[in-house]
Parts: structure tokens; C-alpha cells; sequence
């Protein structure tokens, strides 16, 4: 397992929290095609080094934060709050 | 030479005439070097590329074929897994293919003159719960449907076949029944590896470890070659049989996936006396253990939750996974772990596998084995052989197609495909 920083609680063991998966765009449900919608449901990029993932403070603040990790070694070099999670916090 | 085209074939009498004149054996498989062109090129000599390679010749007179690896024959999932076979999937599909690959498992050493050391257990999925004991049931006639030897029994049942589990109902999670499956059991992974490398070198495939794939050049919509950190090699068609790097190699001709590279962890015990017999495995807590041939308990668990390439095995598993077995089988208190390790499974949103031809002319993919890989080398070997030479997708193969992620035809084999995903 690995330590991954939460932007709120700090450095929390992985176990803290709930992997959500690789950023990714998110369409339109009304207005997309079936392709499309297709694509982001289930098409990686699964990158052999840096990628831009979402992970969930399960155990801690229970909010989403962004992490930039290597996925070869596992290295993370950023980890900043969702955009949707502060969205949702000042609306 | 014997008359199959095997060096050296190994038997009684070869042994004995050995022994007696101190002739030395010849290389179990031989190095080669690279070629300009090669009808076929497979990337990666795990138990998969290695039996597309074999039955291309053997049942296809194919034998223009390179397999390239960046490491080693079988170092990768094919070394790292724990060698379980099993029919007793979740949907027919999933049960006909794999059915299919005990069989071929059944009369392997046979076919390849070397000893895998198949070993028929019987193979239990614990249900510890009315969820997953309904999940058995259904399992259970899906499989009777399709000919496969599956049946529910309950704790009595269990306890008869396995002495040392703690069926009472104290237990933290008590057992209310199993899945049983007479036909499942363990094959020796290196062997099966080794014994096709082996077979398909007498064959004339060639095979080059520490043959890295840099690049896989196109012409049009087709592959016209592949680049390696030792040249450049023309070929019509590419296999891409690598697992846990699938993405990495499709990325290369522009085919993207629907795969997630996640870690798996593993651990083996010190070797004692042969005591358990039948193959367990639990999916409410994450484990599965089997005894080796050699007295090993091999303990196996749930991927890691996040996805990674790095091949590093942590306290957390160790800890986690000797806390299940023990609920299971307490007796067991007193032994140590010998080593742990973790390999690369590719996940695919369905838990079954991707194979067949891509949107590229000449690139075909056998990918998507997440933890199931080991258990389908033959028939995926056969089914990709098979497509390569007819140019036609076989019928067994058929559900497996990239294109079902756009159809929304997924084979849902999560209830079966492994332990607690």
C-alpha cells in the first residue's frame, strides 16, 4: 500500500482511502452520442508513468482530491483539491 | 532427434541412457539471431504468447515466429500467479472457454514431453453468506447446463473434504456452504511455461528474451513492422499477449483499451507435510490457498485498489491475508511465510477477456486477463493460433471481441472471475 496526501488531512495511508480512477472528461448525458458516452464509461488511458487520478478521503474529511502519481514507482508530485468538490462546497 | 521433432526427448530410457554415459541434455530452448522479417511476431513469452506461438505451428504449420519479451520467459504474470485451473465460471461463454483449457491442461504434459505437473484437486469457493450462496447456485446450474461437474454442498460436506477448516458456526464468518468443482486444480506455472517454450523452439518458433518492443510501425491501416532495442523486424501480424502492459504496446498503433493495470499480490509458507487437498478459496475474505506439490501453501488475495505498475508487496497483505487463513484454517498458526510477490493484472470492466482482431489490420490483441490469465494459456494460445491462420474470429472466441465495449455486449463475469473485486 501506499501513503497518498490528502489536500485537507494530510498524508493518509492508502487503505484511508477510496481510489476513484484516472481523470478523465466527463460529457454531456444529453448530449452525447453513444460512442462517446461508451468511451468515457470504459477506455483508459492506463499510462505507464505520470497520470492525473481522483482519489476519495474515505476515512478522513470525506472529500475528493486530485493526485498527479507515477504509476511505475508509485512517486506522487501533486495533490490538490476536486474541482467539483469545491464547486459543490461554495454553491 | 525423435520422430516428433522434440530434441532429446525426455523418458525413462533417456534418462537412464544419460545417467549411464554422462551425455549432457541440450538446452531446453535455444537463442536465436534476430531475423529481418518473421511471418508472426508475438510480444511477450508468458504462458499466453508462448502457446499462440506453439499451436501456430503445431496445428497451423506456422512457424516463421518470433516472441519477443522484454525480460524473460514467463516473468511475468505467468511466473507470478498461483496456478489455479477451473471451469466453473458465470455465464456459458465463460464456461465453455474455459473448460476447454482444463482439457487441454488434462493431457498437457502429453502434448508438450514435459512434465507440468497437474495435480486434480477439487476446488472449493466458500460462500459465507445468502449473497454469495446464491451466487454458487447460480454458478452451479449454469455450469451443470453446460456438462461441467459443479455442485452447492454444505459445511458437513466441506468439513469431509477438508478436516482442518473451522465450519462451526462461531467463526467471524461462518461457512454456509461451497461451491464444488471436482475438476479444478494446480499446474506448476514454470513448467507450463518452460514446456511450451520448449515444444515451440523444437517447432522453429524463435524466441528472443530481452527483446524490448519500441515501436510497431503501420502502412495505411496495417502493421508493416516491429522496432526492438535489437532492429527492426518485418511482419504482416503482431500479438499483443502482455498483460499487465497491454495498454502500453496498443498505445503504440494507436488501439486504445478498456484496461486497468492493477497489482496482485501472492505469498507461498515454508513446505510441510501434505495435509490440504482440494483448492479454497473465499471470496468474502479476499484469499484462495492451495498446497503444492512440494508441501508449499500458496495464498493468494484480491488486487491491490489502485492502479499501479510497480511490482512492490507490502505489510498491509501480509497482515490482511494471514489474518483470513487463519479464520479459515486456524491450525495453521505456527508456520511461516516463506516470500511474497506481486504481478501486474490487466482488469477489464467485465472481469473477461479481450482477444481477437483490432481496428488495425495485422494487430491482434490477447489482453484483459486480469487474475483469471494463467488458467486460459492453452485455449487462448489455440483460439489466437487459429485466427491468425484462418484470418477469421473462432467461434469460442467470439463474445471476446474490443468492438463488445462499443456494443454494450459485455460478458459479466465478476461474480466469478476471482476473489472480491
Amino acid at each position: 500500500m501506499i501513503t497518498v496526501p490528502c489536500p485537507w488531512c494530510g498524508p493518509r495511508n492508502s487503505a484511508d482511502l477510496r481510489y476513484v480512477g484516472e481523470s478523465r472528461p466527463r460529457p454531456q448525458p444529453n448530449a452525447t452520442t453513444r460512442e462517446e458516452w461508451r468511451t468515457y464509461l470504459y477506455i483508459r488511458n492506463n499510462p505507464a508513468g505520470w497520470t492525473t487520478e481522483t482519489w476519495y478521503c474515505r476515512a478522513g474529511c470525506r472529500r475528493y482530491f486530485v493526485v498527479e502519481r507515477h504509476t511505475v514507482t508509485n512517486e506522487i508530485r501533486a495533490s490538490r483539491p476536486h474541482r467539483r468538490q469545491l464547486e459543490s462546497e461554495n454553491s | 532427434m525423435s520422430t516428433n521433432g522434440l530434441p532429446a526427448k525426455f523418458s525413462a530410457w533417456n534418462l537412464f541412457r544419460r545417467g549411464l554415459t554422462g551425455e549432457s541434455w541440450p538446452p531446453v530452448w535455444r537463442s536465436h539471431d534476430l531475423e529481418g522479417s518473421y511471418d508472426v511476431v508475438v510480444i511477450g513469452a508468458g504462458v499466453h504468447g508462448l502457446a499462440t506461438a506453439y499451436y501456430l505451428a503445431k496445428n497451423h504449420g506456422i512457424n516463421r515466429v518470433a516472441v519477443l519479451d522484454k525480460g524473460y520467459v514467463g516473468g511475468g504474470g505467468s511466473g507470478r500467479n498461483t496456478a489455479i485451473v477451473r471451469s466453473n465460471y458465470l455465464t456459458a461463454e465463460g464456461v465453455q472457454f474455459y473448460d476447454r483449457s482444463v482439457k487441454l491442461y488434462q493431457s498437457l504434459a502429453v502434448d508438450l514431453n514435459f512434465n507440468v505437473m497437474f495435480s486434480r484437486r477439487g476446488h472449493l469457493t466458500l460462500a459465507h453468506n445468502d449473497g454469495s450462496l446464491r451466487t454458487m447456485r447460480w454458478r452451479a446450474e449454469v455450469n451443470k447446463l453446460q456438462g461441467i461437474d459443479s455442485e452447492v454442498i454444505g459445511p458437513d460436506e466441506i468439513k469431509a473434504l477438508v478436516p482442518e477448516m473451522d465450519t462451526s458456526t462461531s467463526a467471524r464468518y461462518p461457512i454456509l456452504g461451497a461451491l464444488y468443482h471436482p475438476p479444478g486444480g494446480i499446474v506448476r506455472h514454470d513448467a507450463v511455461n518452460w514446456g511450451y517454450a520448449r515444444a515451440a523452439d523444437a517447432r522453429g518458433v524463435h524466441i528472443h528474451q530481452n527483446t524490448e518492443v519500441i515501436d510497431i510501425e503501420t502502412s495505411g491501416d496495417r502493421v508493416t513492422a516491429v522496432k526492438t532495442n535489437r532492429g527492426s523486424i518485418a511482419t504482416p501480424v503482431v500479438v499483443n499477449c502482455t498483460a499487465g502492459w497491454a495498454t502500453t504496446i496498443a498505445d503504440m498503433v494507436g488501439v486504445r483499451l478498456p484496461i486497468i493495470t492493477h497489482p496482485l499480490q501472492a505469498a507461498v509458507t515454508e513446505p510441510v507435510k501434505f495435509f490440504l487437498h482440494a483448492v479454497v478459496v473465499s471470496g468474502s475474505l479476499h484469499v484462495y490457498v492451495s498446497q503444492t506439490e512440494r508441501g508449499e501453501l500458496v495464498f493468494g488475495a484480491s488486487v491491490d485498489p489502485y492502479a499501479s505498475y510497480s511490482m512492490r508487496g507490502s505489510l498491509e497483505f501480509t497482515e490482511e491475508l494471514a489474518g483470513h487463513v487463519l479464520e479459515l484454517i486456524p491450525s495453521i498458526s505456527k508456520m511461516r511465510l516463506l516470500r511474497q510477490w506481486a504481478g501486474l493484472c490487466d482488469m477489464t470492466p467485465d472481469y473477461s477477456p479481450i482477444m481477437g482482431f483490432t481496428a488495425v489490420g495485422g494487430f491482434l490483441v490477447d489482453v484483459g486477463w486480469g487474475t483469471y490469465g494463467f488458467k486460459a494459456g492453452p485455449v487462448a494460445g489455440e483460439a489466437m493460433a487459429e485466427a491468425i491462420a484462418t484470418n477469421k474470429t473462432p467461434e469460442i472466441i467470439s463474445s471476446f471481441g474490443l468492438d463488445r465495449f462499443q456494443s454494450g455486449q459485455l460478458v459479466g463475469e465478476k461474480g466469478a472471475a476471482s476473489v472480491g473485486h
